[in-house]
């Protein structure tokens, strides 16, 4: 039967060997040294491990709220940043996969453009949010409460 | 079947406006003092507005598809386009005395509305999940922030809190349903949705397999968890009264309309125009979640002591009479007549409940501290046209004739009737029996009781945007009541452009 | 049917909401006295255009009649299509001098009445508000805009019965009066809902026309669904069984709007609907039976409870109450004409009975309980004479107004309706227990009370029936739009030719008229006489009988608990239900209540509810889950099946 396509779902065969693969190598690391290794439990062995320091009290601390702001505007422009990598990598197919959308040839200047323009709005627009964050002094580590109150 | 470059930014023109608009707002507003009110912030994106509802309207001579056929415009879009504008626009406008009185800045609030505005147009227009998707979060993030905005107060924080994790949750349903759906109909733009669920086969790749109905059943009913969450119906309704009660009032009058009425906008796409809509499954859980809708929200509002709490009680009983329009389609000969119902109701509860929102935002007074029953006594001496105005809003909430509310019903149950759904006509008559209790105690205690000591001399004077607001939403609900022909002529055609008939004979047309 | 004259009717009704805006408005700044022109000149001229109406309306031809006019459209969707439109035949005219009429000796009563009374200007604008919405009621020619005036003079008489608002019990008695009339309201709007599926419009030209080419149903079919829907409609507006409850209460408003709208107009509004949709009714004898048998018993339940009540307002109530079950029954027969021309009557002399109690209430500064209302004649003379008149006129007294109209509908209970006539009556017989504060009431009350009381004396006249030498107009001028179309009605009976008809031949039925005349009459000297006995000649002796008939007498007195069998079945059940299940129990959380409800539950069980009480918001995401559980699995079992 050459002839006869595959199972659609014949494309995903990689995807679930590389799964049992992993849970393979990731249990099997775990279960050797949890059978081949020693183990020898005392008090410090079981304490959190701090850089060879002794803990010190608990880990479940009130700190500042501008760590969760640092931390959220830096998955934010994180994630922004990262459609930059999609479009470079299609950016040469842009043209002729969008000229039909335009009612354009692939190689006019609408459609070899058009790539770009839709990238400078983008960024524009994550310029428009950077440029507020910081007139808000989110960025500022050491302003006070008063500025960043928005 | 695809659009010149003008004519595809054309048919996305009001979402171009709407975010424009909001980027200069965020843009402008560091700029400004930080002390004062930003009001100009605030009649700029009323400006923003307008500018987008006139070209929702403008849209109108250009129906057609757009961007991959990821954007429809027809009647539907634009019913919708303007609606929501509309409630946007009174509802900024009913914002700047509120924002005063509460001494919030304002810069970032309208921002937020307007951004939350793009999503609730874009759900309108876009006729592909995935877009739906994005457009549902988009208005979704800007009003769980929005009802978090009293900063000071902790109900505020409270309500955004629960309403975010809720909705984050509900909405996860959603997407899960649009993945489902892929799978079963291997598309997420709804026409080839449709007519992969008529021709019972899907074309993947090379191989064309089956359509799985079993599994679009189960996409449809996870697309109907994240949705029914967002118009609040039951048993998705659980996190509206705490998180009405503590949002800005403004912020309530927006979102208990907008988002609805975009939502049921979706529904109604997803539904009708996948062609799921026939089939006895859909029915009855529409069937169900209509009758436990409107009776659980009109039990819930019977007690409330508080104004806001009794009004996000009486939205879920409304969203239970919108699903009746819902149900009413299963008939073929009252289809178009339940769509059109649906939509009409859309409109003309947006128009009462923005307005008695508004009111409530104004006696509300600072902190939010006035919206108990008791605080409203003898608010018809003290504020003779104000407490008039909430009256009209509550009777047409209530369903008396001459104003929209009642045509919104009167068309609902008359769709439900043509398509013998007796019982459940029967159960919403009897909630709207149940509903006048609690409207009809409001304004017994604002004319018949005496004021709180200490406030019979206090007069309470609308700004003149609240007035105008007021204005506006009580011109809109006695029209509707009383000329309601040309709201309901294009509400008709606008639910005929989600039918199949025409789907296939003008299909892609421009 | 368009050809004829244009009489521009929509004026009638515009010109006193054209009153009622202007009071409303500029009011509160207005002199009292400005107040008043306002409020009398716009029905004023309503009336006296009315008049004017019907003088035109006499030169119509036969074919030209029903007069309709259509302004302009009001709904257009697919088939369906409603206009703004007045519709006018010999029973519109009839109601619409009644309306305008009564209603004009109202307003001229009130000005004398209200004069003492705060917020002066919003009582007349709510009572010219409830005469555009009456008029729109009774000139629409549709049903929906029929609905819209039945809805909007709902709407009226809460407002002006709450008009005391620092009086609590006003404040519930109208939201009660509200509440009752919305449940039967959806009745007439499901009945609509069916005439539209079933003949899609809902004028009344077209409704008529195609019910007519029906054949008449033996069993329960469409027909007698959508009339036993509209007539739960009437039964909620005209205070029928079961949900006359309302009435009683409603007297709680200032006395001029218990005459208005609580004895001469609002409350005949459900007869009006009935008599309008005769053809209707006729087509589904159940629902004429059903008609009958309701109006027959309210009759009777209603006057029962009357003879013990002490407010005399209260009495008057019931005794309307139960005037309106004759007419009911009188429709349940097919007798429209006598149910109308009684409905006529009972205006002028119920309407007069009203003022002239709220004449003595104003004369003694207020007190209602009649028991305290001894001697009135000599001090109140005016007041005393006008209130004979129309207590001999209800009680049917020869050759007074009630006599004519009663005669007509031939009810078989004629005692019970008494009550009202006799205490009213006793009430200025009795024994005086009065100071000399009391005084006559001003002629701007007096006046519309003696016009009213000639209408009440001669009104009768005009369904002089023939078996005793008159001419029955009133019967001859409704004909028209009752007896063509009870001949469908007619053949109907004759199709049933199994059974044996009655013998109906004129001599019979005149041998009848003349006897029930007689028995007629005999039963209200007999009730006057009782009257006269209990109140003026023994005034122990109703204290005898209430103790020796003490079950009975507390039954009565207690209004056969009706009230409190609504409260505990119904209004209880719903409010407290939703306390306890909906606000303690998903408010505050379910799981609460069900422990609360149940009391032993396992310990695991309380320590998974305690730990989910913890978080609400957990609990809530737990709700939505559950319910997308439940969504899902149904959907996964539909599909399954399907």
């Amino acid at each position: 039967m050459p002839n006869q396509p595959l199972p659609y779902y014949v494309n995903y065969l990689p995807v679930l060997l590389q799964i049992v693969v992993a849970c393979l190598v990731a249990g099997g690391m775990v279960a050797l040294s949890a059978l081949l290794g020693k183990h020898r439990y005392s008090r410090t062995k079981m304490q959190a491990y701090e850089c060879g320091m002794v803990g010190t009290g608990d880990a479940r601390q009130r700190f500042s709220v501008k760590f969760y702001m640092v931390a959220m505007l830096f998955i934010l422009f994180d994630v922004e940043a990262i459609f930059l990598i999609p479009w470079a990598v299609i950016y040469r197919k842009l043209p002729a996969a969008i000229a039909p959308a335009l009612g354009a040839g692939p190689r006019d200047f609408s459609a070899r453009m058009f790539g770009f323009w839709e990238m400078l709005v983008y960024i524009g627009i994550v310029l428009v949010g950077f440029f507020y964050i910081w007139k808000k002094g989110a960025l500022d580590w050491n302003a006070t409460t008063e500025k960043t109150d928005f | 079947m695809t659009a010149t470059p003008e004519l595809s930014y054309v048919r996305i023109l009001p979402e171009i406006i709407l975010s424009i608009c909001g980027i200069v707002v965020m843009f402008v507003e560091p700029l400004l003092p930080q002390r004062g009110s930003h009001k100009s912030l605030g009649v700029f994106s009323f400006v923003g507005t307008l500018a987008a509802l006139i070209a929702s309207l403008y849209q109108t001579n250009y129906p057609g598809w757009g961007w991959f056929n990821m954007i429809r415009v027809d009647e539907f879009s634009v019913f919708f386009h303007v609606l929501i504008c509309a409630i946007s626009a009174v509802v900024i406008l009913a914002s700047f005395e509120y924002l005063e009185t509460q001494e919030i800045r304002g810069g970032e609030y309208y921002a937020l509305i307007l951004f939350g505005t793009v999503g609730m147009v874009l759900m309108s227009s876009a006729v592909e999940l995935v877009l739906i998707f994005i457009a549902l979060e988009i208005s979704s993030i800007a009003t769980y922030v929005l009802a978090g905005y009293r900063r000071r107060a902790a109900t505020s924080a409270e309500s955004s809190i629960k309403y975010f994790l809720l909705g984050s949750f509900a909405t996860a349903f959603f997407l899960y349903g649009v993945a489902l759906m892929f799978g079963a109909t291997g598309s997420t733009s709804i026409y080839t949705i449709s007519s992969a669920l008529q021709s019972g086969q899907v074309t993947l790749g090379a191989s064309s397999v089956p359509v799985s109905y079993s599994l679009a059943y189960v996409a449809v009913a996870l697309m109907f968890v994240g949705l029914g969450f967002k118009v609040a119906s039951a048993p998705f309704h659980i996190w509206t009264p705490d998180v009405y009660e503590g949002a800005p009032a403004p912020v309530v009058a927006l979102m208990s309309t907008g988002p609805k009425a975009a939502a049921f906008a979706v529904m109604l796409r997803i539904l009708f125009g996948a062609g799921i809509d026939t089939s006895k499954a859909w029915f009855w859980l529409v069937w169900i979640s209509a009758a436990l809708s409107m009776t659980l929200g009109n039990l819930g509002a019977l007690l409330q002591s508080n104004v806001k709490r009794m009004l996000a009680y009486s939205s879920i009983a409304h969203a239970g009479y919108l699903l009746v329009a819902f149900a009413a389609v299963i008939a073929p000969n009252a289809r178009d007549t339940g769509i059109s119902a649906a939509i009409f109701y859309a409109a003309a509860y947006a128009a009462m409940n923005v307005g008695a929102f508004a009111v409530v935002s104004h006696f509300a007074r600072h902190g939010e501290r006035y919206v108990n029953f008791e605080d409203y006594a003898g608010l018809g001496k003290r504020s003779p046209i104000l407490a008039a105005t909430l009256s009209i809003f509550l009777l047409s909430l209530l369903g008396l004739p001459a104003t929209g509310g009642f045509f919104a019903k009167f068309y609902v149950f008359n769709a439900a009737i043509k398509s013998d759904l007796i019982w459940l006509t029967v159960i919403g008559l009897i909630n709207s029996a149940i509903a006048s209790y609690y409207y009809l105690r409001l304004i017994v205690v604002m004319y018949m009781y005496e004021p709180q000591p200490g406030e019979e001399k206090l007069q309470l004077r609308a700004a003149p945007g609240l007035t105008a607001a007021l204005v506006i939403t009580a011109i809109i609900t006695i029209w509707l009541g009383v000329r309601p022909a040309g709201v309901l002529d294009y509400a008709t055609r606008g639910a005929s452009r989600l039918l199949p008939s025409f789907q296939q004979s003008s299909n892609l047309s421009r | 049917m368009n050809s004829g004259p244009n009489f521009n009717l929509w004026v009638i009704p515009i010109l006193p909401l054209i009153g009622s805006a202007i009071n409303g408005i500029f009011g509160k700044r207005f002199p009292r006295n400005l107040v008043a022109t306002v409020a009398l000149f716009f029905p004023g001229a309503a009336f006296a255009y009315a008049v004017w109406v019907v003088s035109q309306f006499a030169g119509l031809s036969q074919a030209q009649i029903p007069h309709i006019e259509r302004l302009f459209s009001w709904i257009e969707a697919g088939g369906f299509r409603v206009d703004y439109g007045f519709y006018l035949d010999q029973l519109s005219v009839t109601m619409l001098l009644i309306v305008t009429g009564v209603g004009f000796l109202i307003h001229i009563y009130s000005v004398g009445y209200m004069a003492e009374e705060g917020g002066y200007y919003r009582f007349f604008s709510y009572l010219n508000l409830f005469m555009f919405f009456m008029l729109m009621l009774i000139l629409a020619h549709s049903y929906l805009l029929m609905f819209v005036g039945w809805e909007g003079v709902g709407l009226a008489s809460y407002l002006l019965i709450g008009f005391f608002f620092l009086k609590q019990s006003a404040a519930q008695a109208g939201k009660k009066a509200f509440i009752t009339n919305r449940i039967g309201d959806y009745g007439f709007l499901l009945g609509m809902f069916l005439l539209i599926k079933h003949f899609g419009t809902l004028d009344y030209d077209k409704v008529f026309n195609a019910i007519s080419g029906l054949p008449v149903e033996t069993g329960v079919g469409m027909l007698t669904a959508t009339a036993l829907l509209m007539m739960v409609g009437a039964t909620g507006k005209s205070a029928q069984i079961p949900l006359y409850v309302w009435l009683p209460d409603a007297m709680e408003g200032p006395t001029p709007v218990s005459a208005l709208i609580h004895a001469a107009t609002m409350v005949t509004a459900g007869i009006y609907m009935i008599a309008r949709s005769n053809i209707l009714f006729l087509h589904a004898p159940i629902a004429m039976r059903v008609v009958a048998i309701i109006g027959a018993l309210t009759a009777i339940f209603a006057a029962s409870i009357g003879l013990v009540q002490n407010d005399i307002k209260r009495v008057l109530a019931y005794s309307t109450v139960s005037q309106l079950g004759y007419m009911f029954m009188a429709c349940g027969v097919a007798a429209f004409s006598a149910g109308i021309f009684h409905l006529m009557t009972h205006a002028f002399f119920k309407a007069l009975l009203f003022l002239a109690a709220g004449s003595v209430i104003h004369a003694l500064g207020g007190e209602q309980d009649m028991r305290h209302m001894g001697g009135l004649r000599k001090l109140i003379p005016w007041t005393f004479w006008v209130m004979t008149i129309a207590t001999f006129a209800i009680a049917g007294f020869f050759p007074l107004s009630g006599f004519f109209s009663k005669d007509e509908i031939l009810w078989p209970a004629n005692v019970g309706h008494q009550s009202g006539t006799q205490h009213a009556h006793a009430a200025a017989h009795g024994r005086s227990g009065h100071g000399g504060h009391v005084h006559e009431s001003p002629w701007v009350m007096l006046g519309p009370l003696v016009v009213l009381a000639i209408g009440s004396a001669v009104m009768g006249w005009v369904g002089w029936p023939e078996a005793l030498g008159g001419k029955n107009h009133i019967d001859k001028f409704l004909a028209p739009v009752f007896h063509t179309s009870s001949e469908p009605a007619r053949s109907a009976e004759n199709f049933s030719a199994t059974e044996p008809q009655k013998s109906d031949s004129p001599q019979d039925e005149i041998v009848l008229e003349r006897t029930l005349a007689a028995v007629s009459l005999a039963t209200a000297l007999a009730g006057l006489g009782l009257a006269w006995l209990f109140y003026v000649r023994r005034p122990e002796l109703p204290d005898r009988i209430a103790s020796s008939m003490k079950g009975a007498y507390r039954t009565l007195l207690n209004k056969y608990w009706v009230d409190e069998a609504y409260y505990s079945t119904l209004v209880n059940p719903v409010v407290d239900g939703s306390r306890r299940v909906l606000w303690r129990g998903v408010d505050v959380g379910i799981v609460d209540a069900l422990v609360n409800g149940t009391g032993t539950v396992s310990k695991e069980l309380s320590g998974v509810t305690r730990r989910m009480q913890s978080g609400s918001i957990r609990s809530y995401a737990g709700w939505v889950a559950l319910g997308a559980a439940c969504v899902v699995g149904f959907m996964i079992w539909m599909g399954l099946h399907t």
